[in-house]
């Protein structure tokens, strides 16, 4: 497959791999996308997928297991107004298409069939973000099982102390076909690999565990490359032995410093949600009707950004055909902007800012984040831990989440220290920070030089459906934040 | 992909459990087991008195899993023409050419599979068109709206039926089907004062349609739930009792099954170690699964891999009686399998004397979570840490609604803690529980 695709030869492919095994061809498509339009269907798409997944995991010493998982699918929906009508099938042939043309257009009861002659185009600006070639065919499969055994290795010869070491290796490779109902085609190939490492340690009897891990849209050649798969392996047990000697978290409001990178799940969970377009249009999150409005300090610039080359939230267009972009939610503490999909940029009277997601063919596509950060700031990161005379500095996180509507966010943290007098402090036992999302950007008086992003192990999940998606941050000081701990 | 078949009658899901058998026996296999899916639904949403969404649900999905003696490897498919079968049977053999032997690995015993299928009343096909789907999830939602006049917004009534057929097959000779529905009315409002705004939801779920409960009460309820928590405040950081209402509760069933479920035990990465014969909870406690009772939301008469269910105790007066394992596990463990392959059926602990008033009393002064959120809890060290939103509890009756606020103890801790047991069961879910009464935690505040 060539290397310098555009997105006619995209297009090509995915036309090539999705219809014409069915004996599909545009005019068949016309037909189908003809049942479902009528007078009062303001909008309409047909979403074709294929994707393959594998993954591999080791434990014991041993890769004992590994899974391959084949989908294919198309949705059709048929949106008029503020109604989505939605309908499936897991056969990609001229029959239940038409079947679930129906269905979807019968969400518009009143109203003639329209019939309409679709002049496809393909939607401008494409990006390439990455490379079209299959992950799962990158590696020969022993050199996937002796990676794994690889990482087993290290882990166990980074210390005496490591006792078990869980080890996955996972890939997909998925082609998407769009076609909406005012012509435009759109299609992208998404390769997604992922490495996680999981440890437990133990000492004096006592247990604790370490994870770390990473991925992208790449092929499993990333984990060979600057020592990053034996990086993940050493990283888990480094934090699992850190929290060896962990003593309980203390519990009340305090200072807290988070660590550059994964911490960012912070604004993921804070404000990310709280922006997506359909909350904002239904009036049900707490930032609803806030754009312009101050929500954070000065200091905090915070995007979504979907253009980042080769990263897990990336797209090169969204679900809906649309191209993905990087869309300003705060600048410089003031609200800039909702994330949006097509329905609801239209019912809002915005533009869509290629935020439109879906899981797969047997999920209506909605607002998603795509990579969503904090640009850095001018304080060193030692500084901003040397300002805080007590409190807690937190490096590791593992999952969050978040009450739209009260504006309510948590976010668990699985590596924190103790801050006193400026000094990193114990380790403590991970402990749940709660926070308002609305109210705690506001709270953030210093912001570190140090951006990272994420590693690329994060998925979020909204209404029962998982999207791969990216966070970061700099070195961040929030006054007043809700530790979760026992001690009072 | 394969050729176009004109005809699209649906070959029994059976015939095609039994055909991939037979393929993976021609693939090599020394032994192999499938499950399959099939399913179809329709779920209607209703928002502000106007259809949402409409979505007609058709989903199908193949697992096969093949063993070359002791090594395995497994796929899965959505696609039932039989090249893409065999492709599928093709790429779990191709797998397991890569993995190690496991001496563990293999089908269950036969001797444990269930030899007869009891019939347990999980089918009640709904002919809900999408007109009354409307009518019930529009009934729902005005129900709402007319409990309060701060009730301002709505995310929405959903109605929901679902229809599906299960299929379980190895080349031990086990075929087992089991054909179910489920239902559900949802609703999920917005209040609104000038303290800002706050989301509850409520439902009713169930086999069976004429068991459900009706839209007007499904609404009323999300509604109240809804209103309660305005004015909602964060309280200082202290150390209370705790009471989970019935809903919240089921998670602390959740975390007990998972320590003592044989990944983690064979891992060695569970709080619960070695904890057979200990007593973990106080003497009154009482857990068991009961997999056959009728119409029940987690009711199989078989698991996973066709080991045959039955009644069994998980803790018997405090003491935990076994573990919760599939025959992978159990080999491993030397133990028998518990039937527990895919999960647990109708885990239930006991109820007690008091309904959810007579708890509130007993607690006196405390926190009543009615909702938790985030994922902190430690499984290797039991160490749990969650954010919550309830109620302060005061001379046993609920004094204002609590956010933002965080509750933490030690799983181990609060199971010993735990002092009562409510009557008042949410039969809804596969886990059935009253409300939980937890003896002290640390709430985080300000
Ligand atoms: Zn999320």
């Amino acid at each position: 497959m060539a290397s310098h695709n555009t997105q006619t030869d995209t297009l090509r492919h995915a036309q090539d791999f999705l219809l014409a095994p069915a004996g599909l061809s545009s005019g068949d498509l016309e037909v189908v996308m003809n049942r479902v339009l009528g007078h009062n269907i303001d909008y309409a798409d047909l979403y074709f997928q294929y994707g393959r997944q594998e993954s591999w995991s080791l434990e014991e010493g041993q890769v004992k297991s590994g899974n391959r998982h084949t989908e294919q699918g198309v949705g059709i929906r048929a949106v008029a107004g503020e109604k989505t009508g939605f309908a499936y099938s897991d056969e990609i042939m001229m029959p239940a298409l038409l079947d679930a043309a129906t269905a979807a257009r019968a969400i518009a009861r009143s109203g003639n069939p329209g019939s309409q002659a679709l002049t496809s185009r393909t939607g401008g600006g494409m990006l390439h973000l990455y490379e079209p070639d299959d992950p799962l065919a990158s590696l020969p499969d022993e050199d996937k099982v002796a990676l794994l055994l690889k990482v087993e290795q290290e882990a166990r010869r980074m210390d005496p102390r490591v006792r078990q070491v869980m080890a996955s290796l996972g890939g997909s490779h998925e082609t998407i076909l769009v076609m909406r109902h005012d012509g435009v085609l759109a299609a992208d190939i998404r390769p997604l690999v992922r490495l996680n490492v999981s440890v437990i340690v133990e000492q004096d009897g006592r247990r604790e565990h370490g994870s770390a891990g990473g991925g992208g849209r790449t092929d499993y050649h990333y984990f060979l490359t600057e020592d990053r798969a034996l990086g993940y392996a050493r990283e888990a047990v480094r934090q699992a032995l850190v929290n060896l000697d962990a003593v309980a978290a203390p519990a009340g409001t305090m200072q807290v410093v988070l660590g550059p990178g994964w911490p960012g799940i912070l604004l993921h969970e804070a404000i990310g949600h709280g922006l997506e377009g359909d909350f904002n249009r239904k009036g049900t999150s707490a930032f609803a009707n806030r754009l312009g409005e101050r929500i954070a300090s000065e200091a905090c610039t915070v995007v979504d950004d979907g253009t980042l080359p080769g990263r897990r939230g990336s797209l090169n267009v969204d679900d809906e055909g649309t191209p993905v972009q990087n869309t300003v939610l705060i600048e410089k503490g003031v609200l800039k902007g909702y994330m949006q999909d097509r329905l609801n940029a239209r019912l809002m009277g915005a533009a869509p800012t290629g935020n439109g997601r879906r899981e797969s063919y047997a999920h209506l596509p909605i607002p998603r984040m795509t990579n969503t950060y904090m640009l850095a700031g001018d304080k060193d990161p030692e500084e901003i831990v040397a300002s805080v005379k007590k409190g807690l500095y937190a490096v590791n996180f593992g999952g969050g989440q978040v009450d739209i509507t009260s504006g309510k966010f948590v976010f668990s943290a699985s590596e924190a220290y103790l801050i006193e007098n400026g000094r990193i402090g114990r380790p403590v036992k991970g402990a749940t920070l709660i926070g308002n999302g609305p109210d705690v950007l506001t709270r953030v008086t210093m912001v570190g030089s140090d951006l990272a992003l994420d590693t690329g192990v994060g998925t979020c999940g909204k209404d029962g459906q998982n999207v791969p998606v990216g966070v970061g941050q700099p070195t961040l000081r929030i006054d007043g934040l809700t530790v979760g701990g026992t001690e009072e | 992909m394969g050729a176009i078949t004109a005809d699209r009658r649906d070959v029994s899901v059976e015939d095609v459990a039994a055909q991939v058998l037979e393929m993976a026996r021609r693939h090599g296999a020394t032994a192999a087991e499938v499950d399959t899916s099939t399913a179809r639904g329709l779920s209607v949403t209703v928002r502000k008195g106007e259809v949402e969404t409409v979505e007609h649900h058709r989903d199908k999905s193949l697992s096969v899993t093949v063993y070359f003696g002791a090594r395995c490897g497994s796929s899965s498919t959505s696609d039932f023409r039989a090249d893409s079968l065999d492709e599928a049977v093709g790429a779990a053999c191709t797998i397991a050419r890569f993995t190690a032997e496991d001496p563990y690995n293999g089908l269950a015993d036969a001797a444990e599979l269930a030899r007869v299928v009891p019939e347990l009343d999980l089918h009640h096909p709904w002919t809900l068109t999408v007109d009354d789907a409307i009518a019930l999830a529009t009934r729902c939602e005005q129900a709402a709206f007319a409990v309060d006049r701060r009730i301002v917004n709505s995310e929405g009534a959903s109605a929901t039926t679902y229809e599906s057929t299960d299929v379980y097959a190895n080349s031990n000779g086990f075929i087992g089907t089991v054909r179910s529905t489920r239902h559900s009315l949802s609703c999920a409002v917005i209040a609104e004062d000038e303290g800002g705004m706050q989301r509850d939801y409520d439902y009713t779920s169930s086999r069976v349609p004429d068991d459900l409960l009706t839209p007007e009460a499904v609404g009323a309820a999300a509604a109240g739930r809804t209103v309660r928590r305005l004015g909602g405040r964060q309280i200082k950081t202290c150390q209370v009792p705790v009471l989970y209402e019935a809903q919240a509760a089921r998670s602390l069933l959740s975390h007990l099954v998972s320590a003592v479920s044989g990944p983690s035990l064979y891992r060695r990465s569970s709080f619960l170690l070695d904890s057979l014969g200990e007593t973990l909870f106080p003497a009154h406690i009482h857990i068991f699964e009961d997999p056959l009772l009728r119409r029940g939301m987690g009711s199989a008469p078989f698991d996973a891999e066709g080991v045959a269910t039955r009644r069994r105790d998980l803790v018997r007066e405090g003491v935990l009686a076994r573990y919760c394992l599939d025959s992978y596990a159990a080999r491993k463990l030397n133990l028998s399998t518990t039937a527990n392959a895919g999960g647990v059926h109708n885990l239930t602990i006991e109820p007690g004397p008091d309904d959810l008033a007579g708890l509130l009393r007993r607690m006196g002064r405390g926190l009543f979570v009615t909702e938790l959120i985030g994922f902190g809890i430690n499984g290797v060290t039991g160490d749990y840490s969650r954010g919550a939103a309830g109620f302060w509890v005061e001379d046993g009756a609920l004094a204002y609604p609590v956010e933002e606020i965080t509750i933490a103890g030690n799983l181990r801790d609060m199971y010993k803690g735990l002092v009562a047991v409510g009557g008042d069961v949410d039969a809804r879910h596969s886990t059935r529980t009253g409300s939980l009464l937890i003896e002290r935690m640390t709430v985080a505040g300000h």
